[in-house]
């Protein structure tokens, strides 16, 4: 497990303080995860061969506009300063301007990361609702036919280059079939149509009740969507199966079995429910893994998420951006990773 | 082991669902966009700024030329007569030639209904002088600097005067002034956005105050642009209310929308996907040539390189025609001088073709074998099989040619730094003037790395240009229009020759539009696309 | 197919001595438990369709140029985007007129680097951080696996991009890229191995017997972690050839003109529409010898480690 819910065993102090400190400590490690990730991305930053200066200005700067510039931007600076003065900046929540897009690195980030978030989600909620009943019957029927086809299934799930399959998909369920929106979040008559509230279209349209807006969404979201749920549902079944596997064997199954207790009940009730805490992991991971935007996926359906926002920013050197959407994506994969912590803990007796 | 029907059943239900699943949803295919709006797919992540003080990219160039009234400008249906009228009705220039006096035109007001006075074309100028952006220089080269804009650039009552340094060709200025830079901003909606004296700028960089045909109503960067015709434009209403211009990376990507009429106009179609597209039952293909060179250069700092034999031998050295005929179809044409074609002075001489005998004989001469060269290419797939067809003709004389790909920025922060063996890379013209790249290509007055001229294509390749130098300012100051063409044919010959540089091909711009979209422009080799006279 | 080659017995006692109940001495022992092992791997038919195609796939690249018909190099201008079973190009020509069947042959070598090297790199560097830090524990614990926390929680992406454009772009600094966001996972298992195993009685005795932290490492901790690092190498194999080809799509990854996989899907991705094969076939190509080392990961997974989770 994570280990940034560590905890040193053999004293024991009051319950309330000693959640105290356990609540503290994972603070701690966050802050200190934060910063140093912050750090390894800053120097990256300083150690690409790209003049930061070009990066803004273009290649046709005269040395007048470019000096200006230099110093405008603080490089004059040593390396340390800039990095404490960019890290105080953070702390009040303000992660400077982006240079490609000229506006908050906050703001763009509240506009890619819904984006991204919204196509995740959908893309894992398949994965896990096929992938989990996939491999719950693949392990109850292990040495199968199902099972070698649920094998075969998931992995070429697993070893499919994934800008192949979108640009066939593409190809056929929106260019041959017609069955799908193409490209984007919408079509182009649904754009600006309903406010922004949470930035995920397929929330928005529903709270402002515009279902024609929704479905529209939905048309343009199902294709990504399931590529992406593709990818994670051979991740996800894979784990099933095997984590069932080592249920079945276990003794209180053939007791319940013994007892005569029907097979749904003992495959579900049992045996799946002791393997929740540790799928509730797995599908954690594999979230936080589509969490940080699936960058070739985002380029063929133009989508545009928080992947080829952070691309985009690095291969130009746009630091501000790189490092906001950084900390982003590190932030959601540190808490996903507590929260599993914490079910783990909360659910299984001998963690405790 | 367990025998469960119902399990299998299960099972069976849901492949079938995943298989049915997209079938189930509505609204999935919607026939052709409303007959009043025009969408677009291009690549328009290159947008970092919608100031027209400091935009200077292709798409941000788009938006401008339709959002920003001029002093002069093109007409995009008849682009050969040259610069017209546009806020500016007229001008007269003095006798010793270096003030041009506008006269601006009435009744023309901006999108927030402010009039269009001569006071707001010195703020716009002055303003581009002042804030020192990157295409400043466009200005700037007429001697306009932060100390003399009160006194160069005036208004008084409707008229504005701009006084050069020198006395320059009035084409060249007028030229100048029809570049994004030259776009007339709304001085009281920019002051009131003003922060920190950045002269609205912050502001201006994601609005905008124009009184051109469109008017934006949001970009978001990587995703689009969408404008808002102004109805008030005051050659007439556009007939398209609404352009959207949709951020569309990948070229298939943008057939299979054009092919399903989700779009009207694809921008970034590759040669295969022009011929799949075009095919197609309404779908129409352009093709207007535009200014954009793609050229090799090779380092004068490299001992071998800099030999004028060897300079010759890599002329002989690039399959111009196969490259033309095979993955370039349609979308380049072979051109082997520094102005493009359809500019004041160009010339259509094409005097090199691939010959692999005459370039190991001049190699021979040279007495060079062995030589191991590095390229640099930025990212893209045209640019790439370029360099790979350059590698595989260098490999048959025996030179090895290494390919080192980048990302633009980063090719260009080596190119700038004067660190590359050999560079192939495209250079499109800043304004619609010779100049443009006369005064890159063939000048560069100071060569030491003290003088970091950067910006100058013959410093990146560390050329001295030597006498080429004063006949590129002769030509820049010389009024008669004959004989300033001349010069600059006469310049190019010469360039064509001697210099470390081998155009290769202009730029073809193909575009699919669907047949029902009529008059559109995307400004050839001067200027950019317009919008205004679009109908459907 | 002789697993180890210890000179004892002849032909016939082979299999006897393999299955022996009882073992005459460790290496004895460990010859029977890897011949068992193989003996279940191999009656795993999906597995032995990957061994198999693993095999086909180390034989192409060895005999790479015997095989090949043409220089996969050598273009042809007039030649190009030809399509399936022309004579002469089986699978067609590309862009530039070169043969799509010779490039696929000798690309097959540079997949084989990306796999091997990263699947040295990675594993190794994840092993020796995650022994340490379990063994040592206390404030080298901590710090080593903040470092581990701070990788896991980088965007892989990010990483590997900033690292390749960092050191500029190829083939080597790719896979040093992708080792580069490969290791934490390792880490992350080694250490938890490490912990299990660091209060058993086997490592007090060794303890006992006066051996140093070193030599319990790398003698007697890192022997037990290797099982379910090797099952969780051959899973990742895919990934990691994905990765590659992901790498190259974005132009990051092998410089032309190398028959990189992964680059010649992204040179064909142009032509999709019309002419499919000059990205399908290296994309079949990827994805079978993927499909190789996963059904081959799943069976080892079984021999191996019948109860690993795969955790993290």
């Amino acid at each position: 497990m994570s280990a940034t819910a560590e905890t040193k065993k053999g004293r024991q102090p009051p319950p309330f303080l000693s959640y105290l400190t356990k609540i503290g400590k994972t603070l701690g490690s966050i802050a200190v995860t934060m910063i140093g990730l912050l750090f390894v991305t800053f120097v990256i930053g300083r150690v690409m061969p790209i003049d930061p200066v070009i990066a803004v200005l273009g290649e046709r700067a005269t040395k007048e506009t470019y000096d200006a510039t230099y110093i405008a931007m603080g490089l004059d600076k040593p390396y340390i300063v800039q990095f404490f003065y960019y890290l105080w900046d953070v702390i009040q929540g303000d992660f400077g301007p982006s240079r490609l897009t000229a506006r908050p690195v906050e703001d763009d980030i509240a506009r890619v990361f819904p984006a991204t978030l919204e196509l995740a989600t959908l893309g894992t909620l398949i994965g896990v609702i096929i992938g989990v009943p996939l491999g719950v019957l693949a392990a109850v029927k292990r040495g199968t036919l199902f099972d070698q086809i649920a094998r075969v299934v998931a992995l070429i799930g697993y070893s499919m280059p994934i800008f192949w399959l979108g640009l066939v998909g593409l190809l056929i369920f929106y260019g041959i079939l017609g069955w799908v929106g193409g490209p984007g979040r919408v079509g182009i008559f649904y754009v600006d149509l309903v406010p922004t509230v949470t930035g995920m279209i397929l929330v928005d349209s529903i709270l402002d009740g515009q279902w024609d807006v929704f479905w529209n969404a939905v048309s343009h979201i199902i294709l990504p969507a399931s590529l992406l749920g593709y990818y994670s549902l051979a991740y996800i079944s894979r784990m099933t199966r095997s984590f069932m596997l080592e249920q079945m064997s276990a003794e209180y199954i053939t007791t319940a079995r013994v007892k005569g207790m029907s097979e749904w009940a003992v495959i579900w009730r049992h045996a799946f429910g002791n393997i929740k805490v540790q799928l509730i992991t797995v599908i954690a991971l594999s979230y936080a893994g589509l969490l940080e935007g699936s960058v070739l996926t985002e380029i063929i359906f133009s989508w545009p998420g928080i992947g080829s926002y952070i691309t985009t920013a690095l291969l130009s050197a746009d630091m501000n951006a790189v490092l906001g959407g950084t900390v982003v994506v590190g932030l959601v994969f540190v808490c996903l990773n507590i929260f599993s912590d914490l079910l783990y803990k909360f659910f299984d007796p001998r963690a405790q | 082991m367990i025998k469960l029907s119902r399990r299998r059943l299960l099972a069976a239900g849901l492949v079938a669902a995943m298989a049915i699943a997209p079938a189930s949803v509505p609204n999935a295919a919607r026939a052709e966009t409303p007959s009043d709006m025009l969408v677009i797919a291009n690549r328009i992540d290159d947008i970092t700024t919608l100031d027209p003080a400091e935009s200077f990219e292709f798409a941000g160039s788009d938006v401008s030329r339709n959002v920003y009234g001029k002093l002069v400008n093109f007409d995009p249906l008849n682009m050969d007569k040259g610069y017209q009228p546009d806020l500016a009705a007229s001008w007269d220039v003095s006798e010793d030639g270096k003030t041009i006096t506008f006269t601006m035109r009435d009744g023309v007001k901006f999108h927030s209904g402010n009039p269009v006075t001569a006071e707001d074309a010195e703020f716009s100028l002055r303003r581009a002088v002042l804030l020192k952006k990157t295409p400043s220089f466009i200005l700037t080269q007429f001697g306009f600097n932060a100390d003399n804009v009160e006194e160069t650039i005036k208004a008084e009552g409707n008229k504005l005067s701009i006084t050069t340094d020198k006395k320059y060709a009035t084409s060249f200025v007028l030229n100048c002034l029809t570049a994004t830079i030259g776009g007339i901003v709304d001085k009281k909606t920019v002051m009131a956005n003003e922060k920190d004296g950045d002269m609205g700028n912050e502001w201006l960089k994601t609005n905008s105050a124009g009184s051109g045909a469109y008017k934006v109503v949001s970009w978001k960067p990587n995703d689009s642009v969408t404008l808002q015709a102004n109805n008030d434009f005051y050659k007439g209403a556009p007939a398209m209310k609404r352009v959207i211009v949709r951020h569309v990376q990948e070229s298939a990507t943008q057939r299979l929308l054009l092919e399903k009429g989700d779009i009207d106009v694809a921008r970034n179609l590759n040669p295969e996907d022009v011929a799949g597209a075009g095919s197609k039952k309404g779908v129409a293909i352009d093709s207007e040539l535009r200014g954009r060179l793609m050229y090799i250069s090779l380092n004068q700092k490299h001992p071998v390189l800099s030999k004028p034999k060897v300079i010759e031998a890599i002329r002989y050295l690039a399959d111009y025609k196969g490259m033309q005929d095979s993955f370039l179809k349609g979308q380049y044409t072979i051109h082997q001088a520094f102005l493009p074609r359809t500019y004041l002075g160009e010339i259509d001489d094409k005097p090199y073709s691939l010959n692999i005998e005459k370039a190991k004989s001049l190699l021979k001469e040279a007495g060079v074998s062995g030589l191991e060269i590095e390229v640099g290419v930025r990212e893209a797939q045209e640019r790439i099989e370029i360099a790979q067809s350059l590698q595989n003709t260098f490999g048959q004389v025996g030179i090895k040619l290494n390919i080192t790909v980048g990302t633009a920025k980063q090719i260009l922060t080596r190119y700038r730094a004067r660190e590359l063996d050999m560079y192939m890379g495209a250079w499109g013209p800043d304004y619609p003037d010779p100049q443009t790249n006369a005064g890159t290509f063939a000048y560069n007055p100071d060569n030491s790395d003290e003088a970091k001229a950067t910006g100058l294509l013959a410093y990146r390749n560390a050329w001295n240009p030597g006498a080429m130098n004063q006949a590129v300012e002769a030509a820049v100051i010389e009024p008669d229009r004959d004989v300033r063409r001349k010069m600059y044919e006469d310049i190019q010959r010469e360039h064509q020759r001697v210099s470390p540089f081998i155009v290769m091909f202009q730029k073809i711009e193909q575009t699919g539009r669907r047949d029902n979209v009529k008059n559109l422009t995307l400004g050839g080799a001067i200027t950019a696309v317009s919008y205004w006279p679009v109908t459907k | 197919m002789t697993a180890v080659g210890i000179p004892e017995p002849d032909k016939q006692g082979w299999r006897e001595w393999l299955l022996t109940e009882a073992p005459t001495s460790r290496r004895h022992a460990r010859a029977a438990s890897l011949y068992q092992g193989w003996l279940t791997l191999k009656s795993n038919k999906l597995t032995m369709i990957g061994v198999g195609i693993l095999v086909f796939l180390f034989l192409v690249a060895l005999f790479a140029p015997f095989l090949a018909p043409h220089d996969p190099f050598a273009q042809e201008l007039g030649y190009r985007l030809q399509p399936l079973w022309t004579d002469g190009h089986l699978l067609g020509t590309d862009s530039l007129g070169r043969d799509i069947l010779s490039r696929l042959i000798y690309g097959s070598r540079i997949t084989l680097y990306i796999v091997l090297m990263v699947a040295l790199i990675a594993p190794i560097a994840g092993l020796f951080v995650g022994t340490v830090a379990g063994y040592v524990g206390g404030w080298a614990d901590t710090i080593l696996m903040r470092i581990t926390d701070i990788f896991l929680a980088f965007p892989r992406l990010v990483l590997a991009l900033a690292f390749v454009a960092a050191l500029g772009a190829g083939i080597e600094n790719a896979v040093l890229a992708i080792a580069l966001t490969a290791w934490p996972p390792y880490a992350r298992i080694a250490r938890a191995e490490t912990l299990s195993i660091r209060k058993s009685d086997y490592i007090s005795a060794v303890k006992l017997q006066g051996a140093g932290p070193l030599r319990i490492i790398t003698k007697h901790i890192w022997p037990l972690c290797i099982s379910s690092l090797i099952v969780r190498v051959t899973l990742d194999m895919a990934g990691i050839i994905l990765a590659a080809a992901g790498l190259g799509f974005l132009g990051l990854g092998a410089q032309p003109p190398s028959p990189e996989w992964g680059a010649m899907i992204s040179e064909g991705r142009k032509f999709l529409l019309d002419y499919w094969w000059i990205a399908t076939v290296p994309g079949l190509a990827i994805f079978t010898v993927s499909l190789a080392f996963n059904l081959l990961g799943d069976g080892l997974r079984d021999v191996l480690d019948p109860k690993d989770g795969g955790e993290l």
